[in-house]
């Protein structure tokens, strides 16, 4: 077979698309990052706060979008459709279609003038309609690219060519080109991955809801943009109808999820109860002091993520109302109002007045994906997501086509983000061989020795078309600037980052010889790396270089005080030439890469992480505790889909053990570690040193067994009562006595979901109702009772739950004011419980009793977790860099996690977050060296008194006190450059190269001269 | 004391400004055009726990009407925890200010998000006005060998 392509095509920009291309290009892959509208960014641009951190949504993701925009090894296709996919594994022909921006890319600086002017109001999509935008326009204000981009739809021009044209006339930069075409080519590829993403349920349809006839009834998609501060009423939450601040809103879970009668849509879509209660809690503080009341309509609350059941818990502290019910008629009342009609659990009907109600809307695939996979000849399932194994997540029906996000089965943010990872690990499996044959890199010249020479400083002063010139006036401030002590040359430029400036700036460097570069523009978080990579180029150390920020924090926000602004521009100039004259030249730290993983745990999560890597040519130490591979998984019969567990662990263990790149280490231990990424050394128990550049940690966690305390009921004591893997070991002992049962009783959230431990198991409703499915195919007439609070069959497991009652299995709900009771009686169990809609005691008399006990933590991962520097949650998990975006990473580079150690997790997901920590690692496995942070922490040693305040207080553990000398050092390798170690020094002993107290001082005194 | 009888009178103010929420938050007010006084002078930090009350200190005697100090919300803090260790310092300095005599409006701490850009001009226009009402700051350190004995 000839060598496959080293390229990748990402299908659909949302978040899962943009992590997927960010690990190919960042691990040896050209990526084509496809996006169909103007801008990436997905549905999660559009999110107010994420659950359950509260982040704001925009902020954590903007970040990853900027890099993505920048990358050198993507190629960013907004507005760009496939056509057709050709091709398998390794050589995939594809056809695309870039649509007209009708604005030159290169050319607009995204002033917004057009903008301005544009006569032409149209609702906005990012807005659900609920705002207006022009017909030239920005998806939304950190749209990334940040071009705008002509709707052909909505220009007056494009559709009477000589009507309007204002756009092309105002427009600074000459970037209007309403003669733009439709561009049709080819892409040559080696893997495609599908991040399609989903499209929110719309409920006009279903008429009880009342959404097509009542302005106050919304969507949840609408109500987070009536909650964003960048949405059409500026945070301002407001109703619809009449603009007025609403003090009472209702949200109703499960529409058009759970709902095979009008909705068509059986599956649950997973998200729904959360984001209805970060809602809720949000739009709380929005209105502050507790003004709104906000009520939760639902059927089982699902809160079965990590951090969750503590979200949900404080929702319910903090005075959310939840209503178990169904609401099934929605009446208008006066002033705008709905009037609620619903039954309670115990069938009482029951009305309540709302100022708003929100429809917690489920997620469905778009028709048009539906149709483009269908045209890629993907599979659908029924509710048309893409099919894919539970063995093999993220693997569609075609082979060396990957999917990952909301298309695969509705999910959060995280396990998109999981899911993004694994699939890049899925391309990466087939293309390795071609890793870094497409990349692009770029070449600087030799760094010239700037440490003798004097300051030579250039200012270069923005006009930003009339951006910062309409306000400040760049000559007087240009003018200014070649006053000051340093300063060598100064210029006003019309676009200091268009092209031809910075190639111009490249020159100038070189020619005055200048040895520190100020640029007065925009803002140092977009353009900063452009004008740094501009001194490289010119053979400067980059960090011999700062920015005055004067438009995004003077012309544009000083408007009205032309002079003012002025004087403040510089002002800013001055700062930042003080500031730039004590830069020093610092090292771009590389740190070597050893190219050896270590995986700690030879469970399922082990054994994938092993093998993925392996896969790729990365050699693997695989070590383990027991004697034995397989971990918990040795003790499961099936998955809830039927699939045999045994079968595949077999093939898995199999594999592992005859891979010439792993070395399995049984009945071992990890003794100590040191060093940081790259640069692992690792020391068993076994007396073996490994030398790794990356760690994988799958520690797995445990079963809880009731031995004794309030959630007991009779476990060790009877012996037909059984944890869920115990019984799971009956099934495959195939033990032929529970064939001959009559009844049995499964106790729900045995151990989870309670004081002591607060948290969701996540995955024990769904593996106790697939065994009460067992039990009822080994013996159809037996009667099985499902005690439990919450049913959390999420996703398309809702089907199961569904088939269970359809089978006869009866469901009742307990809760904790009123849990089972179960005694023995002449050797019977005997359970007692009050049905909460019958409002009676029940009794059962079952010859088995299964207890659905919660998964724990392992008591000694806290061991483990100091070994490599990671965090814990309070509940004993181990603590992933970000909940949301960087779901496999630790906070230690290097580190990552997979498996029951982050959290309780079903085996597909296990898979996923295996493989995505395998795509992570390759992060660094890939490379020759990795590049460490610069701006790092240094010690002056004469006057450290040995204190070790700054190693309490840094969070990355890379400061350290060190015993023999009785002074702290820094692991360079580790600081992240923060400075919380030099704002707690006592004795000025610690500071941030080129951030130091003396550097900063020098611009806040400078900011004070006049 | 000296009188401020100059009602146009801007007072100048050092924001030290996080990298990640709040300076992304006054770009945020940038582009989304809200106007604030052209009073304050950002000075960008990667984190507000890099902060010390020694640069607070530093900058009122440089001559600073006013300080804010502004990082990301608790829990949001880009480097874990900065943001915590900034705000119980702060609140440590705080007093101390106050017993040393300076007034407590001369600074201020906040937490401004990525996306909070009217939330910033807001914070700026309050900070410039409690600053305004205390009029132009006597130098910290004339302010202690002026002391009456």
């Amino acid at each position: 077979m000839s060598r496959p392509k080293g390229s990748v095509l990402v299908v659909g920009g949302g978040i899962a698309g943009v992590q997927a291309a960010l690990d190919l290009a960042d691990s040896g892959f050209y990526v084509h990052l496809v996006e169909k509208s103007s801008a990436i960014g997905g549905t999660m641009s559009q999110l107010d706060k994420t659950f359950p951190t509260n982040d704001c949504s925009a902020c954590i993701l903007s970040p990853k979008l900027v890099e993505a925009g920048r990358h050198l090894n993507i190629n960013l296709l907004t507005l760009t459709d496939v056509l057709d996919v050709q091709g398998g594994p390794g050589s995939f022909n594809v056809r695309v279609r870039k649509n007209p921006r009708y604005v030159d890319p290169d050319k607009c600086i995204a002033c917004g003038t057009c903008a301005e002017k544009c006569p032409k109001k149209v609702p906005s999509e990012f807005d659900l309609g609920l705002g207006t935008r022009k017909a030239i326009y920005l998806r939304y204000p950190q749209a990334v690219p940040l071009k705008y981009a002509i709707d052909p739809e909505a220009c007056i021009y494009l559709k009477k060519p000589g009507r309007c044209g204002f756009c092309k006339k105002v427009c600074p930069s000459g970037a209007i080109n309403f003669d733009d075409k439709p561009e049709e080519f080819n892409l040559e590829v080696g893997s495609v991955i599908l991040s399609l993403g989903f499209r929110p349920f719309d409920p006009s349809g279903l008429d009880y809801t009342g959404y097509a006839t009542f302005k106050n009834v919304v969507t949840s998609m609408e109500f987070e943009r009536l909650l964003s501060p960048s949405g059409p009423c500026m945070g301002h939450m407001e109703r619809p109808s009449d603009h007025k601040e609403p003090r009472k809103i209702a949200w109703l879970q499960c529409i058009g999820s759970r709902d095979i009668n009008r909705a068509c849509h059986g599956y649950c879509s997973s998200v729904c109860c959360m984001y209805a209660i970060k809602q809720a809690v949000i739009a709380r503080e929005h209105s502050g002091s507790g003004q709104l009341s906000s009520s939760i309509f639902f059927m089982d609350m699902r809160t079965h993520g990590k951090g969750f059941e503590a979200y949900f818990d404080r929702a319910m502290k903090e005075g959310v109302n939840f209503h178990r019910a169904r609401v099934h008629t929605i009446l208008p009342a006066a002033d705008d109002n709905l009037l609620l009609r619903y039954s309670g659990e115990d069938g009482g009907i029951r009305e309540e007045e709302f100022d708003m109600v929100v429809l917690s809307v489920g997620l469905e695939t778009d028709p048009e994906v539906m149709k483009l996979c269908h045209d890629l000849g993907i599979e659908l399932d029924h509710d048309n997501f893409v099919s894919t194994s539970l063995f093999a997540p993220v693997a569609s029906s075609r082979p060396g086509i990957f999917v990952c996000g909301a298309l695969g089965e509705p999910k959060d943010i995280p396990q998109s983000v999981m899911e993004a990872s694994a699939a890049a690990c899925g391309a990466g499996g087939i293309l390795h061989s071609s890793r870094w044959t497409e990349t692009r890199k770029k070449e600087f010249p030799p760094e010239r020795n700037v440490y003798a020479e004097p300051p030579r400083i250039g200012v270069f002063v923005c006009s930003c078309g009339i951006n910062i010139a309409s306000v400040v006036d760049v000559e007087e401030v240009t003018e200014y600037a070649k006053t000051l002590p340093g300063v060598v040359f100064a210029q006003n430029n019309l676009f200091t980052c268009s092209q031809d400036t910075i190639n111009q700036m490249s020159e100038t460097v070189k020619r005055e010889r200048l040895n520190r570069v100020v640029v007065a523009s925009c803002t140092p978080r977009t353009h900063e790396p452009l004008f740094q990579e501009t001194l490289r180029e010119a053979g400067i150390n980059k960090f011999l270089f700062e920015m005055a920020n004067i438009r995004d924090q003077d012309s544009w926000v000083h408007q009205k005080w032309p002079h003012e602004a002025t004087n403040k521009a510089k002002d800013l100039v001055r700062m930042a030439v003080a500031k730039v004259r004590g830069d020093e030249p610092l090292p771009y730290n590389h740190v070597p890469v050893t190219r050896k993983a270590l995986v700690i745990g030879a469970g399922v999560a082990g054994m994938v992480s092993a093998l993925s890597l392996a896969d790729q040519g990365f050699p693997v130490c695989l070590v383990e505790r027991k004697d034995h591979l397989g971990g918990h998984g040795r003790k499961f019969y099936r998955t809830w889909q039927g699939n045999p567990m045994q079968e595949y662990l077999e093939e898995l263990m199999e594999r592992v053990q005859s891979h010439p790149k792993i070395d399995v280490e049984l009945g071992t231990t990890i003794d100590e570690v040191e060093g940081s990424v790259g640069q692992f050394r690792t020391r068993l128990s076994n007396g073996l040193e490994v030398a790794h550049g990356v760690a994988i940690v799958a520690v797995g966690a445990e079963s809880f067994k009731p031995r004794y305390g309030p959630w007991n009921y009779l476990y060790g004591k009877n012996p037909n009562v059984h944890t869920l893997l115990e019984l799971d070991q009956r099934f495959i002992a195939d033990d032929n006595a529970l064939r001959g049962l009559h009844e049995a009783v499964f106790i729900h959230c045995v151990g989870s979901r309670v004081p002591e431990r607060p948290y969701c198991s996540r995955v024990c409703c769904t593996h106790a109702i697939d065994q009460a499915l067992r039990l009822k195919e080994l013996n159809p007439d037996m009667d099985i009772f499902m005690l439990y609070r919450d049913i959390r069959t999420y996703g398309k497991r809702e089907y199961i739950y569904q088939e269970a009652r359809e089978k006869g299995i009866v469901f009742i709900r307990y809760d904790l004011d009123n849990l089972p009771n179960v005694r023995e009686k002449d050797g019977k169990i005997m359970v007692e419980v009050i049905d909460p809609i019958l409002e009676r005691q029940i009794r059962m008399r079952p010859d088995l009793l299964v207890l659905a006990s919660a998964v724990r933590p392992r008591d000694d991962v806290g061991e483990l977790s100091r070994f490599f520097k990671c965090a814990m949650t309070e509940e004993g998990f181990l603590l992933e860099a970000h909940m949301k975006l960087r779901p496999v990473d630790f906070a230690t580079d290097g580190v990552y996690l997979a498996g029951l150690c982050h959290y309780p997790k079903p085996v597909e997901e296990t898979i996923a977050q295996a493989q995505a920590a395998a795509s992570r690692a390759t992060l660094v496995l890939s490379r020759d060296a990795v590049l460490s942070e610069s701006i790092t922490a240094v010690v002056n040693s004469m006057k450290c008194t040995g204190c070790a305040v700054c190693a309490m207080v840094c969070a990355y553990s890379a400061v350290t006190f060190d015993r023999n000398s009785g002074k702290a050092v820094v692991d360079t390798g580790l600081c992240k450059g923060c400075g919380a170690c030099v704002a707690g020094c006592r004795s000025d002993a610690i500071t941030i190269r080129n951030l130091g107290n003396e550097q900063i001082m020098a611009a806040v005194e400078a900011a004070m001269e006049e | 004391m000296e009188q401020v009888t100059n009602a146009e009178w801007e007072p100048r103010i050092i924001a030290f400004l996080c990298n990640w929420c709040s300076y992304a938050g006054a770009d945020l007010a940038g582009v989304s055009r809200y106007q604030y006084p052209p009073s304050i002078r950002i000075v960008r930090v990667p984190c507000s726990g890099r902060v010390s009350a020694n640069m607070i200190l530093d900058a009122l005697r440089a001559g600073a009407d006013g300080v804010l100090v502004s990082g990301c919300h608790p829990g949001d803090c880009h480097y874990i925890s900065g943001n915590l260790y900034a705000r119980r310092r702060f609140a440590l300095l705080e007093r101390l200010l106050e017993f040393v005599g300076v007034e407590p409006g001369r600074i201020s701490f906040s937490w401004v998000s990525a996306s909070e850009g009217e939330q910033f001009a807001k914070v700026v226009e309050e900070v410039t006005e409690r600053v305004k009402r205390l009029g132009p700051a006597r130098r910290l350190v004339k302010e202690i060998s002026s002391c009456p004995s």
